[in-house]
């Protein structure tokens, strides 16, 4: 938090959405998707297309980190990578799919540099950078069981690059580089994710926002003190399935919530969410 | 594990007693690793190189090295290495031909974050057909990704090269990745005298405040980069932008010289300088260049050697200066491509008198006697002189 203090005399030279993210910003105060609305976001504005439903899954992502005075986020290419500079928190855009292994090299080195506080490191990429060009490196972190985070915008498709089908397209549907529909299943990653180290994984929506922002604040923790954490979350994107954008959450709506923990990490969550002080985890390791 | 003290890289690389060893090239890069303080180091097996990060491995184990680990493919260690560099520690590594290949992409992001990665390119052939014989063309496709090129010729340069590219990379005006190479198995699996600094010393840890690009760690400012990004918007200031960074990753490899005359001796070595007939090049093919020399010397024939030690960046202006005085320059390469003759013909005035060969590759030796026979050759053919 030192970090984002003004040296004296600066003041009145710093941008004023800064100005207010130092003196109204959610860094070191337990704030939750609940808060929304009542602090300054680590977001202010974005150049996503209108209505979209992985912009919103973003801003309530920023929303949920239990600490995000010591987050840092890895992203990849896709649409989120055009967000992403402009949030208030230190976030990678490496290269396309490699952000699971630039996660490994981040998290160990944070764990050694700051030996006595988490610091949180939380991946965030498309469906196509996960499941199909990323795949093994996201594996291999969940396999190694690498105490980050992966959260999946899964828009069902590679939209930044104009709808082509990824891994995570339904069977059936016509899209870019499917013309005769997709010929095989949406990958069941949120399944193999279970078998493949994890120990907590969820599919998520933006329509259900406090539940999504459990979520993720239930990944990150998980993730520093029990195993790797999966987060999936449905993002369906108006511009290349073509639906009105005003339709973004109604489909959103449309998919599974599910929830799964390992025994320890059950346990480690019932303690904290049961402690005297629910919102303020301590992130001293 | 003994009690380690740091001292200065000036100490450490000038003042400190050596001590000799008969080393592979391979435990020389990796005792180079130990002194050079790593924090971490990740690793992919490959021969020729497995060896080396077989030792750093045992050494972590040991202590030497605070975190260590294989991964998934060289695309993905050399992501990791970044992300690890990018969250402030000093990371080693090192990969060799098809591993090269295969983490293309990363190198030129490595000079574009401005991260000071210390990687080993222990060169080999490269498929179809498969080989794991020495040859480097690697070289030459890696000299145009941003990072800083050595090209050491026998285990005691891979050991002082390595030591020396730490603190050459780590300079804040410098700060860029850099690739030390060497000759696969020819360096990899020889054994020679290594004169080694004492092991209880090493450099002083990395200190990421010094850094061009902030450490990504919440600690360093600023923690939001821009209100209106530049990636991807069609506008001048984007390609700006994006141009006058590229500049500048260049200019910071340019800043690099005078510290390789301070740390390296500079950037080549030179035997007669005023000689008739010049070898100039790298890696062990100078080795076998300069018993060339020696041979024909001693029947009258007036030869030199310039041995190139900084592909990136580089001596332009040196190798220009040389190149004025003989009347044939001979460059012997381990590559089918000659990736150095085409360095060395477009920086010389006269480009005519560059004679690219001996070319051996796919795992041919190179001896002294190809090199003597190509150069009489040359000369019986009334080549200028
Ligand atoms: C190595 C490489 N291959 C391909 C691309 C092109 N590319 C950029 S973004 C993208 C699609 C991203 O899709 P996804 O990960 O699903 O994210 P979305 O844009 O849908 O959020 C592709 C294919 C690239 N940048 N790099
Ligand atoms: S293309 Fe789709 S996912 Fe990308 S910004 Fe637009 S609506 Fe969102």
């Amino acid at each position: 938090m030192e970090a984002l203090k003004i040296s004296p005399g600066f003041e009145k030279v710093m941008p004023q959405e800064y100005l207010e993210l130092v003196e109204d910003g959610p860094y070191g105060r337990g704030l939750g998707v609940k808060d929304l609305g009542t602090f300054k976001e680590l977001i202010e504005v974005h150049p996503l297309c209108a209505g979209c439903a992985l912009g919103l899954s973003i801003r309530l992502i920023l929303a949920s980190l239990p600490n995000p005075e010591n987050t840092v986020i890895v992203g990849t290419t896709g649409c989120n990578a055009i967000l992403m500079p402009q949030v208030a928190i230190h976030n990678i855009h490496c290269l396309f799919g490699n952000q699971s292994a630039v996660a490994t090299g981040l998290k160990r080195a944070l764990r050694l540099r700051y030996p006595n506080t988490h610091k949180d490191v939380v991946v965030m990429a498309g469906d196509g950078g996960v499941v199909d060009i990323g795949l093994a490196p996201t594996m291999h972190s969940w396999f190694r069981r690498e105490q980050f985070t992966t959260i999946m915008l899964d828009n069902e498709g590679y939209s930044n690059t104009g709808g082509q089908e990824s891994g995570m397209t339904r069977q059936g549907v016509v899209v870019n580089m499917a013309p005769l529909g997709k010929k095989f299943p949406k990958v069941p990653l949120h399944e193999v994710a279970k078998v493949a180290g994890c120990a907590y994984v969820a599919t998520a929506t933006p329509a259900r926002a406090r539940r999504l922002g459990q979520m993720v604040r239930r990944a990150i923790l998980v993730a520093r003190e029990i195993g790797p954490a999966y987060v999936q979350i449905f993002c369906p994107c108006s511009t290349n399935y073509k639906f009105p954008p005003a339709e973004s959450l109604k489909r959103a709506k449309e998919t599974e919530i599910t929830e799964y923990m390992v025994p320890e990490a059950k346990e480690w969550i019932e303690r904290i969410e049961k402690g005297p002080k629910a919102e303020e985890v301590s992130n001293e390791a | 594990m003994p009690e380690r003290r740091v001292v200065s890289p000036e100490y450490m690389l000038f003042d400190a007693p050596r001590e000799k060893k008969y080393l592979i090239g391979n435990e020389a890069v990796a005792e180079a690793a130990k002194r050079a303080n790593v924090d971490m180091a990740i690793v992919y097996p490959i021969t020729p190189q497995s060896e080396a990060t077989h030792i750093i491995g045992d050494m972590y184990a040991q202590g030497y090295i605070r975190d260590y680990y294989r991964g998934e493919d060289e695309f993905n260690v050399m992501s990791a290495v970044a992300g690890a560099a990018m969250g402030g520690v000093r990371v080693f590594t090192a990969t060799s031909g098809p591993g090269t290949l295969r983490a293309f992409e990363m190198f030129p992001v490595w000079a574009g974050h401005r991260l000071p990665i210390v990687c080993a390119f222990m060169t080999r052939g490269v498929n179809s057909p498969l080989s794991i014989q020495p040859d480097n063309i690697e070289i030459g496709w890696l000299a145009d990704t941003g990072m800083l090129i050595f090209h050491a010729e026998d285990p005691q340069d891979f050991f002082d090269m390595t030591l020396q590219a730490y603190i050459i990379a780590e300079q804040p005006e410098v700060h860029l990745p850099v690739g030390v190479c060497v000759d696969g198995f020819f360096v990899t699996h020889t054994r020679e005298i290594v004169e080694l600094t004492p092991e209880d010393e090493m450099l002083p840890p990395y200190d990421p405040s010094v850094s061009p690009v902030v450490a990504m760690d919440m600690e360093t400012v600023p923690v939001r980069h821009m209100k209106d990004p530049f990636v991807m918007k069609s506008n001048y200031i984007s390609y700006n932008t994006h141009a006058s960074w590229q500049q500048e990753v260049r200019a910071a490899a340019e800043r690099a010289r005078k510290h390789i005359y301070k740390y390296m001796g500079g950037p080549i070595e030179v035997t007669h300088p005023d000689a008739e007939i010049m070898f100039m090049t790298s890696g062990t093919a100078a080795a076998q260049a300069r018993v060339a020399m020696e041979r024909m010397r001693a029947e009258g024939i007036d030869v030199g050697l310039v041995k190139i030690k900084v592909i990136r960046p580089f001596p332009e202006k040196e190798i220009a200066e040389l190149a004025e005085v003989p009347g044939i320059i001979i460059v012997p390469e381990h590559n089918i491509t000659g990736w150095l003759a085409r360095e060395i013909r477009s920086r010389v005035n006269n480009n005519s008198k560059i004679y690219s060969g001996p070319r051996v590759f796919g795992g041919m030796t190179m001896p002294p006697e190809v090199i003597v026979k190509e150069t009489k050759k040359l000369l019986q053919a009334g080549v200028a002189v």
